[in-house]
């Protein structure tokens, strides 16, 4: 096919593009993978039974806060890097932020409790499973986040991947968040953070393979 | 704002609007960019791939045209794509090159047209230098001799190739300058 050829069947082809197109795009994408993750979190590890107690306590929250506010960071990240020359540097820093402010968190609950009771503060009684359980609950959104990006335009394919990864893993451990029932701000604030490195690190590995264009 | 970003945003634009007309003349100008982009980091052997790279280019400026945000610079847009193709090219060929860190002002810096046309103009200059100064300038600045090669061969010192060279030079600046009044 020439050029020529090329230009008049893109032209005959031209639709009409709204402004919100990518947003919209991030929000199917990302909005529906949330569901299948729930979804499999409900039926696999079920909500957690004293979910409206638990919601009457700090730790709950400081979970959700934690959780969530990574979820947003990461959200936006993914749609930052869908653009051609689009970094994440202020999405990174800012989750960097949060993990810094958890650590502290962490640190203050240990240094205020007696030495005795560090051990479980640090590893509850879930510490085997939490980090791969947040882990298997962001694959179905890492295929979301990667199904975003495969019809829009990232140039830095590692970095692309790496902001999809903790996208998924920080929106995973938001829905795990519902099913542990773990309370210790240390635990939290390693095994949780893991739970969103991890999908990080699997997405920018995957990210040059897989989104290519 | 410069004049060729304006004028594509607008015809960018307009596209996103579902405006066929201005999208046909944007991706024709485009093409004629791009392709000159390609000619000139694709290798001698690879030369040929330049019009695959420039439909790649444009298919995959249609199909994900979304991601251009409207308050962003168009060219710089445009420019990360074709970069983007181009390395993606040769990591698939195993060509082991390296791209510059150019900016988008590298792919609308010109067209082919234009540096056919400045070739042209450089001799007929060069024509209104004295034939000495002229020889000179040729050997050194065309054909990129040395100062040193170019004594040697003429027989001059380096003293007064570089003279030489010098004059003519500033009598080729005030013949542009002269030209310019012209036009006005």
């Amino acid at each position: 096919m020439t050029t020529d050829d090329l230009i008049a069947r893109l032209t005959g082809e031209l639709k009409p593009v709204p402004r919100t197109a990518v947003l919209r795009r991030v929000a199917i994408g990302l909005g529906s993978s949330l569901a299948a993750s729930a979804t499999l979190m409900y039926f696999w590890l079920g909500m957690r039974p004293d979910l409206m107690t638990a919601m009457e306590t700090t730790p709950f929250w400081a979970k959700f806060v934690y959780t969530l506010s990574l979820a947003i960071a990461g959200a936006w990240a993914l749609k930052r890097i869908a653009h051609p020359l689009g970094s994440i540097r202020i999405n990174l820093a800012l989750m960097g932020a949060l993990i810094v402010a958890i650590g502290i968190l962490g640190f203050m609950q240990l240094a205020m409790a007696p030495p005795e009771a560090h051990y479980y503060l640090l590893t509850g009684h879930s510490v085997s499973i939490c980090t791969l359980n947040i882990v298997v609950l962001s694959l179905p959104l890492l295929a979301g986040a990667f199904w975003i990006l495969s019809g829009l335009a990232p140039t830095r394919l590692t970095v692309a991947g790496a902001a999809a990864g903790l996208a998924s893993g920080a929106i995973a451990s938001l829905v795990y968040s519902f099913h542990c029932t773990e309370s210790g701000m240390p635990f939290i604030a390693i095994w949780y953070t893991l739970g969103v490195l991890v999908p990080g690190l699997i997405g920018a590995i995957a990210g040059r393979y897989v989104l290519r264009w | 704002m410069n004049p060729v970003e304006a004028r594509l945003k607008e015809l960018m634009l307009a596209s996103l609007d579902g405006d066929a007309k201005s999208y046909g003349v944007l991706l024709n100008d485009l093409a004629r960019h791009l392709r000159f982009y390609f000619m000139r980091r694709l290798a001698d052997a690879h030369k040929g791939d330049a019009d695959d790279l420039v439909q790649e280019t444009l298919m995959a400026l249609h199909t994900r045209r979304a991601t251009y945000e409207v308050d962003r610079p168009f060219t710089a847009w445009l420019h990360a794509i074709a970069r983007y193709k181009l390395i993606d090219h040769f990591r698939r060929n195993r060509i082991r090159a390296t791209v510059p860190l150019d900016d988008a002002q590298e792919l609308f810096a010109q067209d082919q047209s234009d540096a056919a046309a400045d070739r042209m103009d450089v001799e007929r200059l060069l024509q209104s230098v004295p034939a000495k100064s002229r020889d000179l300038i040729y050997r050194t600045k065309i054909e990129g001799q040395s100062i040193a090669e170019v004594a040697q061969s003429t027989g001059l010192s380096e003293a007064s190739v570089k003279v030489g060279v010098h004059r003519g030079i500033k009598a080729i600046a005030a013949k542009l300058k002269g030209g310019a009044d012209d036009d006005r």
